[in-house]
């Protein structure tokens, strides 16, 4: 067997490949906000010399830092999650207009079958709605060269580039070719150009003349482009397609012609017109909205796609075989087992909160990160999730809806990142139009759901440098909230008092239940005392597994067994506690009566 | 002919599921063969339901498998090798650790884990291979190396050398280098 046979080749992830390719095509300016599955970029761009990479709070400001750097003349890379793009949707529409000088690209990574998402929201439509560029890599290695190509488009072009990656290129790994790194073309510098730069009327009509020019050029480009290449084949069908859905077409129909779309927009229509005039029909392929489909039917080209093609979820390989009626096999049913949904982790300072929470009576708007899991039984206690920062909006409409009867009956649910992110707005409108609703913001120091980024409450930047950490109470109080809390949520006794005593009160209030996530490297270093039960003073009553910790598992007892343990017949089983797994927060000894639960170094 | 296959790695979120497969996947293509593996990161990580696709081959396209078509399965959670049974054909090879990690529903009562989990496999006639990745873990000294002993067990069945085995875990995992190494020779003692 040979070796590896190409030496200067890696074994890299779509998203180190991204963050190889920018170090390689010269950017020195890289923001962005973590989201699954864009995050990794920035993770590893960080830690290539000579690029400044940074956290923003939220996707908005990351473009906003992205167009400054660009205007001085950088080559930038932006990068966010598919919903992060709604947020920076304001600025997005404007760069179109205002161009560019050093190169931006915009990475939207898009996340078909929501693995870790609100919504599968298709965002090749922004392309066409802010009149952008579109490329769409298909693999780790494509997306390396692609994303060079995509600065020289975007200076060539005087524009923004969008970037769509989906969870299926962004987290699949192989084999990259890499390169050295090259200066951008433009020299960094303060370069006043208010006719291109200050989007008032007068300015703006005009460069939305430069825009219709850019799109005609653009259009003539993709036609010659490379990238959009055919691959020549069987002319029974002819499939188009791009992205991930390219590689699944290649897999189901290897003998098939393929015209593969690197330039999602604008399209290449001619090369298009030219393909489906060689085959005897034309397939379009691709997930989510009939993107392709729409733009080339309306070109007045004939095909068919999501008529056959499901429109929701991922593809792959046996799904487009299926669609397209192509012969697939037996399957094995799947066999009926009890789910297993991800959960918070033991020691997780979210639970004891809404463990003591869900006793309330309470509407809980929730909102976006590992407190989401809240919701999952048994702790039940969140009701509604709607995107960043939407808890603190929702709570107060809620507030505002029930009138006279809001008294104590909504609350809000933050992590500190999402607070940072979009919450802040929310609570200024909860106090300016005087809302009666109790804002929890859960403060663990982390963006933790997408693998412990820092934030602007953490205290250090993206390089683990020390930075200034926002004081949420200070914050909260220039605001105008008057009672501002802090309180442990590993304590249940004062949370449960400072939970009821701010959720009554008739105007808003923000509590920040504080303590570290677990799975901060200090906290796992930090020596663990775990806890264990104590057998003989258990009595099955069930309370602490109703915390819902990973470390506590319900035994249960036959009549005949519990006698053999020399409990009463009628006790239905017992908690065992898991000492590899246990953490020893405290939370289940806080909640249990029977003295049942104490270190497992004491009770072996 | 240049051998080609795929390998799903499954599991329970934190059980080392992407280093087992980030091993194998560095085993392959020190064989000259191409490679694609597909990842999910974010939410289901916490402990949730973690599954990896490994192929390979002479030009890898897709880097999913499709259903049915999983040659072994390298399953970290017994349950969780069922979970994944529409991708298996009848003549896969699993490997399954049999410890058992209780999914919310079963650790607050409210369902029951299954006894009957391998059986779902034999009775289907596909080659399963159980082990307790924890106690031969135990026995070399180092808890962390079950993932090395799963890997030890597929390792027999794959085209590569166990010495180009041997050298990437010298390569990706220097520190408890003996450990390691014990962890996936005993893993290979199971299947070979």
């Amino acid at each position: 067997m040979t070796k590896v046979s190409s030496k200067n080749k890696q074994w890299l992830s779509g998203n180190e490949a991204i963050a190889r390719a920018a170090w390689e095509a010269g950017v020195t300016v890289a923001s962005g906000y973590p989201g699954t599955p864009s995050t990794e970029i920035l993770e590893n761009l960080c830690t290539y010399k000579d690029v400044y990479t940074e956290w923003a709070p939220n996707e908005k400001v990351a473009l906003e830092v992205g167009m400054g750097a660009s205007f001085a003349g950088a080559r930038v890379l932006v990068t966010m999650k598919h919903v992060g793009l709604n947020v920076a949707a304001d600025p997005l529409f404007t760069a179109s207009y205002t161009g560019v000088r050093g190169g931006i690209v915009i990475i939207t990574a898009d996340d078909p079958e929501m693995h870790s998402s609100q919504n599968e929201q298709d965002n090749r439509h922004y392309a066409y709605a802010a009149k952008l560029p579109m490329l769409e890599p298909s693999d780790p290695a494509e997306a390396r060269e692609m994303l060079k190509k995509a600065f020289e488009i975007s200076e060539e072009f005087d524009t923004p580039v969008l970037f769509r990656t989906t969870t299926r290129v962004a987290h699949v790994k192989g084999l990259v070719a890499t390169g050295k790194r090259k200066k951008g073309p433009v020299a960094v510098a303060i370069e006043k150009m208010p006719a291109k730069f200050v989007m008032l009327p007068g300015n703006a009509r005009m460069r939305r003349r430069s825009i219709a020019e850019r799109m005609e050029k653009l259009a003539a480009f993709v036609e010659t482009f490379a990238a959009n290449r055919i691959d020549k084949g069987d002319k029974k069908i002819g499939f188009i397609t791009g992205g991930i859905s390219y590689l699944y077409v290649k897999e189901a129909f290897p003998k098939a012609s393929v015209l593969k779309i690197a330039t999602t927009w604008p399209l290449p229509f001619n090369k298009i017109r030219d393909f489906a005039a060689q085959v005897d029909e034309v397939v379009i392929v691709e997930e989510l909205d009939p993107f392709l489909e729409t733009h080339i039917k309306a070109a007045g080209i004939a095909c068919t796609g999501k008529d056959k093609i499901p429109a929701m979820g991922e593809l792959n390989p046996f799904i487009i075989k299926k669609a397209l009626g192509q012969e697939i096999g037996d399957i094995f049913a799947p066999v009926d087992i009890p789910p297993r949904p991800p959960n918070m982790c033991p020691g997780c300072p979210h639970r004891g909160l809404f463990y003591n929470l869900a006793k309330y009576d309470v509407f809980i708007a929730g909102d976006i990160g590992c407190y989401t899991l809240g919701f999952l039984p048994p702790l039940s206690a969140m009701d509604s999730c709607v995107c960043m920062g939407a808890s603190i909006g929702v709570a107060h409409g809620m507030d505002k809806a029930l009138g006279d009867k809001a008294q104590g009956k909504t609350v809000a649910v933050i992590g500190d990142s999402t607070f940072m992110h979009s919450g802040i707005t929310g609570l200024v409108n909860m106090v300016y139009n005087k809302s009666m609703s109790t804002v929890i913001i859960l403060d663990n120091r982390i963006t933790a759901m997408t693998g412990h980024q820092a934030n602007p409450a953490s205290g250090s930047t993206i390089t683990g440098e020390p930075a200034n950490a926002v004081d949420l109470t200070e914050l909260c109080r220039a605001i105008g909230v008057q009672h501002v809390r802090t309180v442990n949520p590993h304590d249940f006794k004062e949370c449960k008092k400072v939970l009821k005593e701010e959720i009554e009160r008739p105007e808003p209030s923000v509590i920040i239940a504080q303590a570290p996530c677990v799975l901060l490297p200090e906290e796992r270093r930090r020596p663990k005392t775990p806890l264990t039960t104590i057998l003989d003073n258990c009595t099955g009553c069930g309370t602490c597994v109703r915390l819902g910790c990973p470390a506590i598992n319900w035994v249960p007892l036959t009549a005949a067994e519990a006698k053999k343990m020399g409990k009463k017949e009628k006790q239905k089983g017992y908690a065992r506690i898991s000492v590899e797994m246990c953490n020893g927060c405290g939370q289940c000894l806080a909640v249990c009566k029977f003295k049942a639960i104490g270190k497992a170094e004491d009770n072996k | 002919m240049i051998p080609s296959g795929n390998i799903l790695f499954c599991g329970v979120g934190g059980q080392g599921i992407l280093l087992a497969s980030e091993i194998t996947a560095f085993a392959l293509l020190e064989c000259g063969l191409d490679a694609k593996k597909s990842e999910v990161h974010g939410m289901a990580q916490r402990g949730g339901s973690v599954v990896a696709h490994l192929r390979y081959g002479k030009k890898v396209y897709s880097p999913l498998i499709d259903p049915g078509q999983a040659d072994f399965v390298v399953a970290f959670e017994t349950m969780e090798a069922v979970r994944y049974l529409p991708f298996l054909h009848k003549d896969s090879k699993v490997i399954v650790n049999t410890h058992q990690i209780a999914p919310p529903a079963v650790a607050t009562g409210k369902m029951v884990y299954p006894t009957d989990l391998l059986s779902q496999l034999t009775s289907r006639n596909i080659s399963v291979f159980p082990l307790d990745g924890f106690s031969i873990a135990k026995k070399v000294g180092e808890i962390r190396t079950a993932n090395l002993v799963l890997v030890g067990a597929l390792s027999t069945f794959l085209p590569v050398a166990e010495d180009v085995f041997l050298e990437v875990l010298q390569k990706r995992i220097p520190r408890k280098l003996d450990e390691n190494i014990a962890a996936f020779k005993e893993g290979r003692t199971i299947t070979a």
